[in-house]
């Protein structure tokens, strides 16, 4: 069964798109991660232009966060005072991000950037995240008693002034950290179109040691958030905001989410990290794979204004 | 006018001949508005054409038949290996050319008329004229440009350009119908078409008609409501999204 969509102007496969909205529903619901990464390159796959691919699954996104916040909310895994600073920083780093997207739309760069940029950072954060949780996991096998340290350095930057206590996160550190890492979330997130929950999950686990469940629930506030404000941006300025793509999708992605986030808190943290850590390696060399091959036709053609 | 002009004008080259050349061209489309709904999967147009006025005679008269879509601006990209990536290292812009291209002969272009005279008249997709803009100035190149045939042989790939040699069908010597798939991606607008009578290798008359594609139901109030009111449009679709997370939330939960 097809469906026309209105602001996409192409004809899709119903199912093919909700199946779709329900597995990356699934993993955004499981590891808090926004599924951007993943749902925007099968969206493009099957046909929809991109400028409307990344523009209606930002409304998905922004369904299923919210949608997935409410259930950390209520077993009281979201610390909000820590989301606060976070979005600080975020929607400050969003409107750079915008900027730098422009400049570089300028220059006829944008797939390369955004493509190695996918590489780098995907491979880069699985990657370290997979030896760390391989090398927690062997050692908890070797029947050494783990003690309950959490993962992570004690860095130094940890120790500069501004000091807040996070009462739920259990962590008293400095918000001069907490205001950079939103910044960067919310730079590379406008930049490569992507709600940045993959990256911003590690980075709370690993360089300000919050809780595992604790950096899901607080990484889908800020998710939710620059989501929503993306959408209304993007049918705002762009127009490209397909409401029919955009329903389909959320109806199979907070499904999805919901049973993503239950499956996601029956996991042990470890494998919950070891998983996530494989998915972004996975796609990062996909990314990568698809640069470094020869294309099946050297040519391509868009369309000047889509 | 200058329909009545043109003959007389050229009445003395045309004694020549010894003819008189007035045929004339009537058209009719099958569905000259289609409307685009949610079930939209594409549309099928037939058209059928008589010649009027036709000198007496014995005629064998040829049809081509061009159906051009809205103009829109391409790029085509080309990649090749820099630091051991694939990336798009050059582009031409293809301006003003048509989003869909369906050409239509009664017989091979090549037995209707001489080269020169397709070319002029832009008979078929390869001697349609694909304007790039090279620097600041804008030219058609050769027809073997492998940018030129790449954007061809894409688009043709993807069901927008189309050419039947044998698409048009003589229900009598004067008389001609033939259809045409409009493809389900095929952009909204104005879509001209054209048909030129041949007979002896020239062009004898050319009639046109157009068919304008246009989305309809709620569909259409979508797409009209967010190009006039984007704000609000995003607003609501921000808002519905939440209701559809928070709806999902408390349906799904189990504690």
């Amino acid at each position: 069964m097809t469906i026309y969509l209105p602001i996409a102007e192409i004809p899709v496969a119903i199912f093919t798109i909700f199946a779709m909205g329900l597995a990356v529903g699934f993993i955004s619901g499981m590891f808090g991660v926004g599924g951007g990464f993943l749902m925007t390159p099968l969206l493009i796959f099957t046909g929809v232009p991109a400028a409307v691919a990344v523009a209606s699954v930002s409304a998905h996104m922004a369904a299923s966060s919210f949608s997935g916040a409410l259930s950390y909310l209520r077993k009281g895994l979201i610390d909000l005072p820590l989301s606060g600073f976070l979005l600080a920083g975020g929607l400050t780093g969003t409107a750079a991000g915008v900027g730098a997207f422009a400049l570089l739309r300028l220059w006829g760069q944008v797939d390369l950037v955004i493509g190695v940029a996918y590489v780098v950072l995907l491979t880069g954060v699985g990657g370290l995240m997979l030896v760390e949780s391989l090398r927690f996991i062997l050692r908890a096998w070797g029947g050494k008693k783990t003690s309950v340290r959490r993962p992570g350095t004690h860095g130094w930057f940890l120790r500069l002034p501004l000091k807040v206590r996070f009462r739920r996160s259990r962590i008293y550190v400095s918000v001069i950290p907490i205001l950079a890492i939103g910044l960067g979330i919310g730079f590379l997130g406008a930049l490569l179109g992507i709600g940045g929950g993959f990256l911003l999950v590690p980075a709370l686990i690993y360089l300000l040691r919050v809780p595992t469940q604790m950096s899901v629930g607080t990484s889908l506030v800020m998710t939710l958030v620059t989501m929503t404000a993306a959408t209304i941006l993007h049918a705002a300025f762009n127009g490209t905001v397909d409401a029919v793509l955009a329903l389909i999708l959320m109806l199979g992605g907070t499904v999805g989410a919901q049973f993503g986030a239950r499956a996601g808190q029956r996991l042990k943290a470890e494998y919950l990290r070891l998983l996530l850590a494989l998915l972004v390696l996975a796609v990062g060399l996909r990314v990568g794979y698809d640069l470094a091959r020869p294309p099946a036709d050297p040519f391509a053609i868009t369309q000047r204004g889509a | 006018m200058g329909r009545f002009l043109a003959p007389a004008l050229l009445a003395g080259a045309l004694c020549v001949a010894g003819a008189a050349r007035a045929e004339t061209l009537v058209l009719s489309v099958s569905q000259p508005q289609v409307l685009i709904t949610s079930n939209f999967t594409g549309a099928d147009l037939v058209l059928f054409g008589v010649v009027e006025d036709r000198p007496p005679g014995e005629h064998r008269y040829d049809f081509a038949v061009t159906v051009r879509g809205p103009q829109e601006t391409f790029v085509t990209w080309r990649k090749s290996r820099v630091f051991g990536l694939y990336v798009n290292t050059d582009s031409r812009t293809f301006v003003d050319s048509p989003a869909v291209l369906a050409v239509a002969t009664n017989r091979p272009a090549g037995e209707i008329a001489d080269a020169a005279v397709l070319r002029r008249e832009q008979i078929g997709l390869s001697r349609n004229i694909f304007l790039q803009r090279v620097g600041s100035d804008f030219a058609d190149v050769v027809a073997d440009d492998p940018f030129r045939l790449a954007f061809l042989r894409i688009k043709t790939a993807d069901g927008l350009y189309v050419e039947e040699p044998n698409g048009v069908s003589l229900l009598a010597p004067s008389v001609f119908r033939t259809s045409f798939h409009l493809p389900a991606s095929a952009p909204v607008g104005t879509y001209e078409v054209t048909v030129k009578l041949f007979e002896d290798g020239q062009m004898r008359a050319e009639a046109s008609t157009v068919v304008t594609v246009r989305k309809d139901g709620y569909g259409q109030q979508l797409a009209t409501f967010s190009e006039e009111h984007g704000w609000l449009y995003g607003l609501a679709v921000a808002f519905g999204a939440l209701a559809v997370g928070f709806c999902a939330n408390m349906l799904l939960r189990r504690d």
